[in-house]
Formats: C-alpha cells, sequence, structure tokens
C-alpha cells in the first residue's frame, strides 16, 4: 500500500529583513528603493530537507526545542503557507489544528459559533447539524447554547472550540499542542478522544512540548532540530533522545544582555547559572526566575529582591549569578523555566519561549501522578496516636 | 474512507482561478457572509435599519444642496430619484470594496491558522454589501411607487446586469487592495481617499452630460462603476447612453477584474507569512 502522506524534500526559507517589522511599510520600500545600498535582510532556512514517509493509520509524534521548525512544518502540511523547495503527496484529507476555537467571534452564540468553526475545519452543514448533539454533549455547554460567547468563561469556549474539532473526520488530523490548555480533567478528556480517533484508523500528526501526551497516543516519533530531522523512530527512542539533549540545557544568546542561560539537575536540587553582560556598570543584579509545568502553570519562582536579599554593592558590567535550587523538590517529568534579569528598578531582559528542562531519577513515591498529587514533592513527618 | 483523493503541496500554483477547490469550500462563502451580517447588526438597536437609513440620509442631504441649491439636471426624473438610484448601486461598490480592502487584514487570525482559499474572505465581505443593497432596494421600490415613476420592462434586464457589473468593478479593486493592505499597510489610509475620488468622478449625482468638455466625459467612462450606474438608471430615464462610453466603462471593469484577481492569486500563498 502508498504512504498516505508523502513529505519529499521540504525546505522553507523566511527573509528577516533586520529594520522593518513583520510586515513591510511602503515608504522603507521607497526609501530603500532610492537608496544604493541593498536592503540589509538576511535568509533563514526554518526548514531544510525534511523527507518522512507516513502509512495510513500511523500516529506520528514531532518534538523538538522551540525554533526547530514544528510549526512550520505543521503549517506546510496544512496548506497555510507553501514550501520553498520539495513536495507533499497526500492520499487523503488533511485537517488540522494549529489552534482551537480558530474564527470563534464573541458577538456570535455558542451555537453560532459551532456552525463558522466547523465550516472553517472542514465540516459540511450537513455533517455538523447531524452531529451537533453530539459536539454540544461533549462540550458541556448547552444551557448556555444561544448566548452570545463573550459571556462565556474561558475554561467553556475552549471546551466547546475543542468539541467542534473532535468531530472532524478527515484521513489526516494534524494536532499543534492544542492539549496545553484547560484544566487536567478537560485535558484527559481531550486526549482521550484523541486515542479514540487514532484507534479508529485515522492518520495523527502531533505535535507537543507534552512528552506524556505524545508517548500515549504515538507509536513512532520524529526529533526536529534547526530545521532537519534528528530521529525518526519509535516514541521511545525519540523522546529518550529529546531528553538527553534537553539534560544539558544551555541556551546561548547573542546581541543581547544575558549571554546564555543554563539549568541543570544537581542531585534532588537544580542549579540556574545566567551569564550577564551589560553595557553600563550595574549596582545590584537581579535575576527572577519561574518554574512551571509543561501546561505553563507557574509551580515556584523568586527573585532577590522578593526574597529581600542584600547583597554588596556590584558596579561592574559583567557577571555570572548562580542559584542553586534546593527546595522544593519536584517529580519527574518536564518543566519550563522563565529568566527575568534586571537592576533593581527595571527589566533588562526576559525570555520569550520558555527553557524546557527535564527532571529525573527522583526517588519518588511509589505510583505518584503529577496531575493528582501535584508536581511538587512534599517533605512530611507522620505520626500517628 | 475515501481512496481516490491524492493531491500535492506544491511551491506554487499556477491556475488563475481554482474552480474545483472553490466549488468544494463554496458552504463557506455563505457561512463568512453569514457571520458578517450577524456580526455588523448584532450590537445595533436599530439593527437593519441601517442598511436603509443610511442611504435615505444621504438622498436627503444631496437633494438639498445638489437638487435644490444648485439645481443640477437629472435626466427628467425627480431629482431624489435620480440620487437615490445612484446612490444605491454606488454603496455596493464602497461599501464592498471598504469590506473587501480590510478583509484579509482583519480576518488574520484565521488565514494564520486555517487553509480555505483566500479569495472568499474578499468576495463574502462583497456579498456582505450586496445585502444591504437588497434591503435598501426594498426602501427603493416604495419610493418608486410614491412618486408614480413609471418604469420601463427593460427593467428585468439592466437591473441584474447593473448588480452584476458592480459586483465585478468590487471585486477587481477589492482583491487588489486587500493583497496589498496585508503587504503594506498604508494602503489602509488610501482606502477612503480613493473611495471619495471615485464617488465624484463617477456619475452618480450628476449626469455625464453636465461635463461640456468629450474628452472629459470619456475620461468618466474609464471609471468601472459607470457602466453599472448607467445600466441602474436606464429602465427610469429611458435614455440610452452613448455606446462608446458603456463599453469603455466595460473594459474598465474587466481588466481591474483580471489585475485584481492575477494580483491577489499571486500573493495569496503568502498571507499568512506576512499577516
Amino acid at each position: 500500500m502508498k504512504p498516505i502522506l508523502e513529505i519529499q524534500d521540504i525546505s522553507k526559507k523566511f527573509r528577516i529583513s533586520h529594520q522593518t517589522g513583520s510586515y513591510l511599510n511602503l515608504r522603507e520600500r521607497v526609501v530603500n528603493a532610492l537608496k544604493f545600498e541593498k536592503n540589509s535582510t538576511e535568509d533563514f532556512w526554518a526548514l531544510k530537507d525534511i523527507s518522512f514517509e507516513v502509512q495510513a493509520g500511523e500516529s506520528i509524534g514531532i518534538i523538538g526545542r522551540n525554533g526547530a521548525g514544528k510549526s512550520t512544518l505543521l503549517k506546510i502540511l496544512s496548506k497555510i503557507t507553501p514550501p520553498t523547495q520539495g513536495r507533499i503527496i497526500s492520499r487523503g484529507r488533511i485537517a488540522s489544528l494549529l489552534e482551537v476555537g480558530t474564527g470563534f467571534h464573541p458577538e456570535l452564540t455558542g451555537r453560532e459559533n459551532i456552525f463558522f468553526n466547523g465550516s472553517l475545519l472542514g465540516m459540511k452543514r450537513k455533517e455538523i447539524e447531524s452531529r451537533f448533539d453530539e459536539i454540544v454533549d461533549f462540550s458541556g455547554v448547552e444551557k448556555f447554547l444561544d448566548t452570545p460567547l463573550k459571556h462565556y468563561s474561558s475554561g467553556m469556549q475552549l471546551r466547546l472550540a475543542f468539541a467542534v474539532a473532535a468531530f472532524l473526520e478527515p484521513e489526516i488530523l494534524i494536532i499543534d499542542e492544542v492539549l496545553a490548555v484547560g484544566d487536567a480533567e478537560f485535558q484527559k478528556k481531550c486526549l482521550g478522544k484523541m486515542e479514540d480517533v487514532s484507534k479508529s484508523g485515522r492518520t495523527i500528526l502531533f505535535v507537543s512540548h507534552n512528552m506524556d501526551a505524545v508517548l500515549s497516543l504515538c507509536k513512532s516519533g520524529i526529533l526536529l532540530k534547526e530545521g532537519g530531522i534528528d530521529v525518526f523512530g519509535t516514541t521511545q527512542d525519540v523522546v529518550k533522545k529529546y531528553h538527553l539533549e534537553m539534560d544539558q540545557n544551555v541556551l546561548s544568546i547573542e546581541n543581547e544582555v544575558i549571554k546564555f542561560i543554563e539549568i541543570k539537575q544537581i542531585d534532588e536540587g537544580l542549579l540556574l547559572t545566567v551569564k550577564f553582560n551589560t553595557k553600563t556598570p550595574i549596582d545590584y543584579p537581579n535575576l527572577g526566575f519561574s518554574i512551571a509545568d509543561i501546561s505553563g502553570h507557574a509551580i515556584t519562582g523568586t527573585n532577590p529582591r522578593k526574597s529581600k536579599r542584600e547583597f554588596p554593592n556590584f558596579s561592574r558590567s559583567e557577571g555570572v549569578i548562580e542559584v542553586k535550587i534546593q527546595s522544593p523538590k519536584l517529580s519527574n517529568g518536564t518543566y519550563q523555566l522563565f529568566v527575568w534579569f534586571g537592576d533593581w528598578h527595571s527589566n533588562f531582559f526576559e525570555t520569550k519561549d520558555p527553557i524546557l528542562f527535564q527532571i529525573n531519577d527522583i526517588a519518588e513515591e511509589h505510583n505518584r501522578n503529577p496531575k493528582l498529587d501535584g508536581y511538587v514533592i512534599p517533605h512530611c513527618e507522620w505520626t500517628v496516636s | 474512507m475515501q481512496k481516490d483523493i491524492e493531491y500535492i503541496i506544491e511551491p506554487t500554483e499556477k491556475k488563475f482561478l481554482n474552480f474545483a477547490v472553490l466549488w468544494q469550500y463554496r458552504e463557506l462563502f455563505y457561512f463568512f457572509t453569514w457571520r458578517d451580517i450577524k456580526i455588523k447588526y448584532k450590537q445595533t438597536a436599530l439593527g437593519f435599519l441601517w442598511a436603509i437609513l443610511q442611504p435615505l440620509l444621504m438622498m436627503s442631504i444631496f437633494t438639498l444642496f445638489f437638487g435644490r441649491a444648485l439645481n443640477i439636471p437629472s435626466q427628467n426624473l425627480p431629482y431624489p430619484i435620480y440620487v437615490f438610484s445612484g446612490l444605491l448601486i454606488w454603496n455596493i461598490f464602497s461599501t464592498g470594496l471598504n469590506n473587501a480592502a480590510n478583509s484579509m487584514v482583519n480576518n488574520a487570525s484565521i488565514i494564520k491558522k486555517i487553509y480555505f482559499p483566500r479569495l472568499i474572505v474578499p468576495v463574502s465581505s462583497i456579498l456582505v454589501a450586496l445585502f444591504d443593497f437588497l434591503m435598501a432596494l426594498i426602501l427603493f421600490i416604495s419610493i418608486l411607487i410614491f412618486y408614480k415613476q413609471p418604469v420601463s420592462w427593460t427593467i428585468v434586464f439592466y437591473w441584474p446586469f447593473a448588480m452584476l457589473f458592480s459586483v465585478i468593478a468590487t471585486l477587481g479593486l477589492g482583491c487588489w487592495l486587500a493583497a496589498l493592505n496585508v503587504k503594506y499597510r498604508d494602503f489602509r489610509y488610501v482606502i477612503p481617499f480613493l473611495i471619495q475620488v471615485l464617488f465624484f468622478l463617477t456619475p452618480v449625482l450628476y449626469p455625464i452630460s453636465l461635463l461640456k468638455h468629450p474628452l472629459l466625459q470619456y475620461a468618466l467612462a474609464t471609471s468601472p462603476m459607470y457602466i453599472a450606474v448607467e445600466f441602474f438608471r436606464l429602465p427610469l430615464t429611458n435614455t440610452l447612453p452613448n455606446m462608446d462610453f458603456v463599453w469603455i466603462s466595460l473594459a474598465s471593469n474587466i481588466v481591474f477584474l483580471l489585475i485584481g484577481v492575477i494580483y491577489f492569486r499571486r500573493t495569496e500563498d503568502f498571507f499568512a507569512d506576512f499577516a
């Protein structure tokens, strides 16, 4: 049998302009045309020679760091943006969920939004009508069907959005990180629904930072690195490789106040190292950090100012800050790190994308489930009397 | 499972218009139009009445200044009817062009996340203007009855064509501006100005014969909307316009359609990268 999806040497080039924002400005165009110097643009290959095949019924997890090219690959597969080179042969209808609730409008009622969103996702009006009750049932918002969406809570909007998407029936379903939102119970429901979809013989391409979800949903996986395929194999192998790379997690940055950020696990604690270089000497360097779970909910964080730590006057422009984080003890899993840096008064730097890191080999309690027991392992002394 | 589907995603698609794909997505035209009409009138207290009130108020103002004060000739029609008929068909163009030109930018969040033939967006926004037109048309017909205005039977032929040509004129320029607006946001400021200029350059408020110099008359006939306005009034005035002008306007109508749609199609693949 021919593969349902053949990706052949896909590459995507972006032109980065160093002067303008994301869209062009006519004045700049005119000015640049008058000036003789070349516009300072730079080619950037977001994807380079990606080739792989997907068999019908397979579900494949696509993982990689921020900027590895995952989103670009999904956008090309969903026909939102064309590849610069290469081609894709698809032998089935593709539906993509790069976001839940695309096109939802606050002025429309729940019922109206179901129809518009469903139609955008490629459902026929008749399909939506015949599945309408199931969609409403799954979302659990039947009481508010004729209320404008602006009166919904964000949780209700999300449930409604996922419910519409859950009843798509394409041969190939492309999903991007939609599970990273919503409460734990709802995430479980979504994951369950996606397992049903994959069991019914449809093909799924799933991009996520949530390794647990990838492991439970996909048999094989692709690890993207700097626009190319690093590993293509079983999910276990790919996730292992990903964790391996994450373990030595260093983020180096050019042209910024912060030169690098590193987070390492040392025994059961963490060591955060940040190197900075400011233009003018800085009296009181102030580094803030925040650790969040894989869905982005903050778990813990602080900065010296908050914890009222006094430092001697620093008065230099270059230095290294080390933070030993000994408590709280986190359970095994993947976490996100955010970092801020500044002086006592203002911020000079903050991480835009989270830095992912891994906690391994913590001597955990038996059967610990972070979704129920939390990510922080309590230190307890028990007495029974 | 359908086994016979096979399609290819490649760097660029070369077709002028891919009718098969547009047909496949036909329901989306309806849904976009339906959504925009709902949203447009949902928050207003008077709702659909605005579609009628706006041309009615404009008619009163223009009748007062142009008809009474300046005494502009109106091809033997009562001036209110003359100006209302012009405004009615003109509003398809002005509202439609304004909607279409901003449509891609306004729907950027959808365009970045979901694939569908992009042409649906400007086309639907023009259909919204057509809906307003049909609302106001009811009022216009009652005004015709009120003035006991005789109407030629050719109305069944000229009115649909007037509507068709105004939609084509709007579509051509609308697609062009929509695509340019995604690339250069400067066009956002050009659009209202452009519509205003074209309004005075198209014989909406005055007959083309008001201009004495024949060269000027030819120049005005290049407006893609000239043919629509003339055709719409024809069954009322019963005077045939100069056929040269009609052909010029028709040619300009079609040239703009081709330029607009071709430019749109050539750039649509990259909307998601720019928007």
